[in-house]
């Protein structure tokens, strides 16, 4: 495999994908979760993962920002290693504060929310662009305070998350995200988490956020989401993708036997 | 409840609404029994004290007095020194305890073997004789000293309490940053937040929650074992008050002063504390606590109900 990399070392200039993975595999002690994961994410595109819980979506999702660290091949977020530097064919891993660094560009949504509950909402989003780029205070609440308008919370810069609905917590957290200037934006079940009559609000955001160009990489059960928003999508079972395309190809006409008894138990 | 009971007459009201319940409440007789023997158990001990040969006006005497004064100051200051060292000595270790780093990590964890697993009141003579083999202290270029100089019974006492409490404090931190969900920290580092930072805008303020309430406990704790010192020559409110009652001829009725003392400053310290977990239960639930006199005003319009009235 190392032969293959040093020819690639730099991948090529043209369209640097903004995510590319190859032969990611991925354990959690002897539980092997990836086997070997293939795809590629193009700036600008919104890219659905779908598939049964244990799949590895989600593990996937969170070695693209390095809170899990890959055990084998490679993972390069805009044509730059995650989590480790190659000199020669010699891999050196990174330190905190370069792995920090390189967080700051991508943004991330959790199933769980995870607010500060000891923050409003506003010094939830105004948290990270004062700690970790220096902003100011007060520009930093401005911010805040556009952000929360776009998520459609204005009216709640006040609350903490307890004050706040899941639907309404999972906006912040969208906004919390969008504050860092991400230019990649990861979505792990970002509506798992509400009642369905939240679903829609969080979704809203989201296709708004898809429209105005954000590279995303969305784990998901809303199909309805993936084929209306989705420019491509993956369908991930035991740790491999098992067929990926267009997301409406995908979904209506599944070439493959999992993909098929996945989606009629699921739509 | 309340509401039932006024619109108990209340016979001619439309007839969608169902009639009001008037029930005949459960009669609690344990109450009543426990009382009965609470107050004779109150007035046997009160006629046993009342038998004793007590000096009651030695205590109004004493109570101001300049060395009673000097003590309760020196109490609150040696209370004040040792838990600052036991709290930055805590966090300390309990941060070092979770790190990473084997070396740091058993660092702590042997610190709090030795210093919790060894009686204060030991380590306390433990440092006070430690004049005895060392003569001087020498820390080459920056302090060179007489051990007796150097080693006062102030220094004694803080070494020996702050020391002692940093262990405890390590625990408590300990248990707290752990109590932070994952999550937080998840979150935080997906932002770009470094490690320190995580831990000191995230996870510590909400590990206080968890931390504060033992805290005050450590505190108050803290406050009743410097008496201990006494035993090291540091003057403080528990040795003044025994020099006193000696040379008085009312040594008991010293000892009622200084636990009336006690019981003052640890009051004090409580309701301080009331306030200070109600400020970092801020975000963590929809409402405050209420504050005594909120209770009391509450409790106004419920009075005379038994419990469980709908106040």
């Amino acid at each position: 495999m190392s032969d293959k990399l040093s020819k690639n070392d730099t991948p090529p200039k043209a369209v640097v994908p903004m995510v590319k993975s190859e032969g990611v595999h991925k354990s959690f002690g002897a539980v092997e979760v990836l086997k070997g994961i293939d795809l590629e994410v193009k700036p600008g595109e919104v890219f659905c993962l779908i598939g049964p819980s244990g799949s590895g979506k989600s593990t996937f999702l969170r070695c693209i920002n390095h809170l899990e660290k890959v055990n084998a091949g490679r993972l390069y977020v805009d044509g730059e290693l995650v989590g480790y530097r190659q000199k020669g064919d010699k891999l050196y891993e990174l330190r905190d504060s370069e792995v920090a660094l390189k967080r700051r560009d991508i943004g991330m949504v959790f199933q769980r929310f995870n607010l500060f509950p000891h923050m409003t909402a506003a010094e939830n989003v105004a948290e990270a662009p004062v700690q970790v780029k220096g902003v100011s205070k007060r520009a930093a609440q401005e911010q805040a305070m556009q952000l929360l308008e776009r998520v459609g919370l204005g009216d709640k810069a006040g609350n903490y998350p307890s004050q706040l609905s899941g639907g309404q917590q999972q906006r912040v957290a969208i906004a919390r995200a969008l504050a860092m200037e991400p230019k990649l934006m990861l979505f792990d079940e970002p509506t798992s988490a509400l009642d369905p009559e939240l679903v829609g609000d969080v979704l809203d955001v989201m296709r708004d956020l898809a429209e105005s160009g954000m590279t995303m990489v969305v784990v998901t059960h809303e199909m309805g989401f993936a084929r209306e928003v989705g420019d491509s999508l993956v369908f991930m079972d035991g740790g491999v993708v098992v067929e990926s395309g267009h997301p409406r190809d995908v979904l209506t006409n599944p070439r493959h036997e999992r993909t098929q008894s996945f989606l009629s138990k699921v739509l | 409840m309340t509401e039932i009971e006024k619109t108990a007459g209340g016979q001619s009201a439309p007839p969608a609404a169902p009639e009001a319940i008037k029930a005949i409440p459960v009669k609690h007789y344990g109450r009543y029994v426990s009382a009965v023997i609470a107050i004779a158990l109150l007035a046997a001990i009160v006629y046993a004290f009342s038998q004793g040969k007590i000096n009651w006006h030695a205590i109004p005497d004493y109570f101001f007095d300049d060395r009673i004064l000097t003590g309760v100051g020196k109490t609150l200051l040696l209370t004040v020194l040792s838990m600052v060292i036991g709290i930055v000595g805590g966090i300390v270790l309990a941060v070092m305890r979770l790190s990473k780093n084997p070396v740091t990590s058993s660092i702590a964890w042997f610190y709090i073997w030795f210093f919790r697993g060894t009686p204060v009141l030991v380590q306390l003579f433990l440092w006070f004789n430690l004049g005895l083999v060392f003569e001087y202290i020498n820390l080459g270029p920056i302090y060179k000293n007489y051990w007796s100089d150097f080693m006062t019974p102030l220094l004694t006492a803080l070494l020996g309490l702050g020391l002692n409490e940093a262990a405890y404090m390590a625990e408590i931190c300990r248990a707290g940053l752990l109590a932070v969900d994952e999550g937080q920290t998840e979150a935080s580092h997906a932002l770009g937040m470094s490690h320190a930072k995580t831990l000191r805008r995230v996870v510590i303020p909400q590990a206080m929650r968890v931390i504060v309430p033992p805290t005050g406990n450590e505190v108050i704790n803290m406050l009743k074992t410097t008496s201990l010192v006494a035993a090291v020559q540091y003057p403080e409110l528990f040795r003044y008050a025994q020099d006193i009652g000696q040379n008085s001829g009312a040594p008991v009725e010293m000892y009622f002063l200084a636990a009336a003392w006690y019981l003052i400053m640890t009051s004090i310290l409580s309701v301080g504390q009331f306030y200070i977990e109600r400020y970092y239960a801020r975000g963590s639930s929809r409402q405050l606590p209420a504050t005594p006199w909120q209770k009391v005003k509450a409790n106004m319009f419920s009075l005379g109900r038994p419990k469980g009235g709908a106040a």
